[in-house]
């Protein structure tokens, strides 16, 4: 399968990247791992006229504590979340995340901006960063701004981002020594979630968690939080995973089925944690 | 466009559409087929090939991705006293059948060695995990990394 025909250019910086972005309108896509990108290039579901690359952009490629925050750069691949010392220590929850993606190979190419912004509803990474309530930097021709995760899924591959605009940076809450959980439920030759639970633990109790697979968004199970903060034991709280979600009905799993799934794993988080 | 790449310790430089994938470059263009082609939809590792260093799809990764880089593939293991310790476990331990996702396993798993060089069979099944095969059941597979592991890793 042979990608449709379209130009290519290099970005050697973020500002090239953005004048490049800009200068082709809707035409042009950014490039970053490709792992997304390309395989829907060669299903010819995506047609872009312009490739801009940014996927040699070191500068967006870093992990830095930030005072209470980490902030890591869009172009960090996952390979680079599962091992980096920083992350491991300050939002574990995060690698655990990225270590479930893919492959190898996958985790060596794909970067976390590539893969927040390609929204997709079953994404491990976006489930970790929605219960951390992570914040999304993005830089455009008007400049930047800050987009909470919370607000950055606005349907099923759609994110908050404006035409012309690149994710730069995500920037977590530290949470040193706090537990956390990522659950993941994938068919054995697949390693997307089918239903994924990113939990971790509040600083004054209770618990954050995000699911993943159950919507066209990941979504926050704000009904499971609420009994849990309520004094609700764990086991009636995680009856309310499904509350709220639209889970699809697919050829990978039925709605109902994804329902179970998602009390299954939070139940199971919710112990790990 | 024009690229310039590294493949095997060899330099070169090719007029190409930017749409090229890698693995036609390697297969079409240089006309190194040791690479192979399984599923084209990035998911069987037969293509495995190092981008400087690292093991990726070759089905998945632009030509012009690779433009000033080194790509190592099954052509370029063998040094002048034979086979890699990866190949020679293959070998040794009966780790194909037909042979066809054998490049790639043995390119994810000389990735793996190089960063692991002492990893558990868990870990060699994780390494491998980007890698199907067909014929083999995998068992001997892991038999022959832990064969390579043990005799010179990597290289
Ligand atoms: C075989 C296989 C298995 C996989 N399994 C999993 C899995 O189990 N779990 C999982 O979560 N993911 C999985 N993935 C997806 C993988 O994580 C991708 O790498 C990721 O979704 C996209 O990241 P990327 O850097 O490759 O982005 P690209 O493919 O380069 O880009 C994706 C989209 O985001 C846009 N984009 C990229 N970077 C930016 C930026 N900085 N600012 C604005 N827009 C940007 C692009 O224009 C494009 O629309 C899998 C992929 C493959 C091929
Ligand atoms: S041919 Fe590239 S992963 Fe199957
Ligand atoms: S030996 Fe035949 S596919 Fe692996």
């Amino acid at each position: 399968m042979i990608p449709a025909g379209f130009s290519y250019v290099r970005a050697g910086s973020v500002e090239e990247a953005l004048d490049e972005l800009s200068r082709h309108g809707g035409a042009a896509r950014p490039l970053a791992g490709g792992h997304s990108l390309l395989p829907a290039m060669k299903l010819r579901r995506a047609e872009p006229g312009v490739l801009v690359d940014i996927g040699r952009l070191r500068e967006l490629s870093y992990v830095r504590a930030d005072g209470d925050r980490i902030a890591v750069g869009a172009l960090t691949s996952h390979r680079t979340l599962e091992r980096d010392p920083v992350v491991a220590a300050q939002v574990p929850l995060l690698a655990a995340a990225a270590r479930r993606i893919g492959d190898p190979q996958v985790r060596n190419r794909g970067t976390i901006g590539g893969s927040l912004a390609h929204a997709d509803p079953a994404a491990d990474l976006a489930g970790a960063v929605l219960a951390l309530d992570g914040v999304l930097v993005a830089r455009g021709p008007a400049g930047v701004r800050e987009i909470p995760a919370r607000e950055f899924f606005t349907g099923r591959c759609r994110n908050a981002l404006a035409p012309g605009e690149l994710l730069t940076e995500i920037r977590l809450p530290a949470a040193p020594g706090r537990s956390y959980a990522f659950e993941k439920f994938s068919r054995r030759a697949l390693d997307w979630a089918v239903v994924g639970v990113a939990a971790q633990a509040r600083p004054g109790g209770g618990v954050a968690i995000a699911l993943i697979g159950m919507g066209p968004t990941p979504v926050r199970a704000t009904a499971v939080e609420e009994a849990l903060a309520a004094g609700e034991p764990a086991a009636e709280a995680a009856r309310l995973a499904a509350w709220g979600c639209e889970p699809p009905d697919d050829a990978v799993a039925s709605a109902s089925y994804r329902t179970h799934l998602a009390e299954v794993l939070v139940t199971r988080a919710l112990a790990a944690l | 466009m024009r690229v310039e790449i590294t493949v095997n310790g060899q330099a070169h430089s090719r007029e190409i559409e930017p749409r090229l994938l890698l693995v036609h470059f390697l297969r079409d263009t240089l006309s190194l087929t040791g690479t192979h082609v399984g599923c084209d939809t990035s998911s069987c590792g037969a293509c495995t090939v190092l981008l400087d260093g690292e093991a990726v799809k070759s089905c998945t990764v632009l030509a012009a991705q690779a433009d000033g880089l080194a790509v190592t593939t099954v052509e370029g293991l063998a040094g002048e006293d034979g086979l890699s310790p990866v190949q020679e476990g293959f070998r040794q331990c009966h780790g194909l059948q037909c042979g066809f996702c054998t490049p790639g396993m043995v390119m994810a798993a000389t990735a793996l060695l190089a960063e692991n060089p002492d990893p558990t069979e868990q870990e060699i099944r994780g390494g491998l995990k980007g890698n199907m095969c067909r014929c083999t059941g995998y068992q001997m597979i892991v038999e022959s990394v832990q064969w390579a592991a043990a005799n010179g890793g990597a290289k």
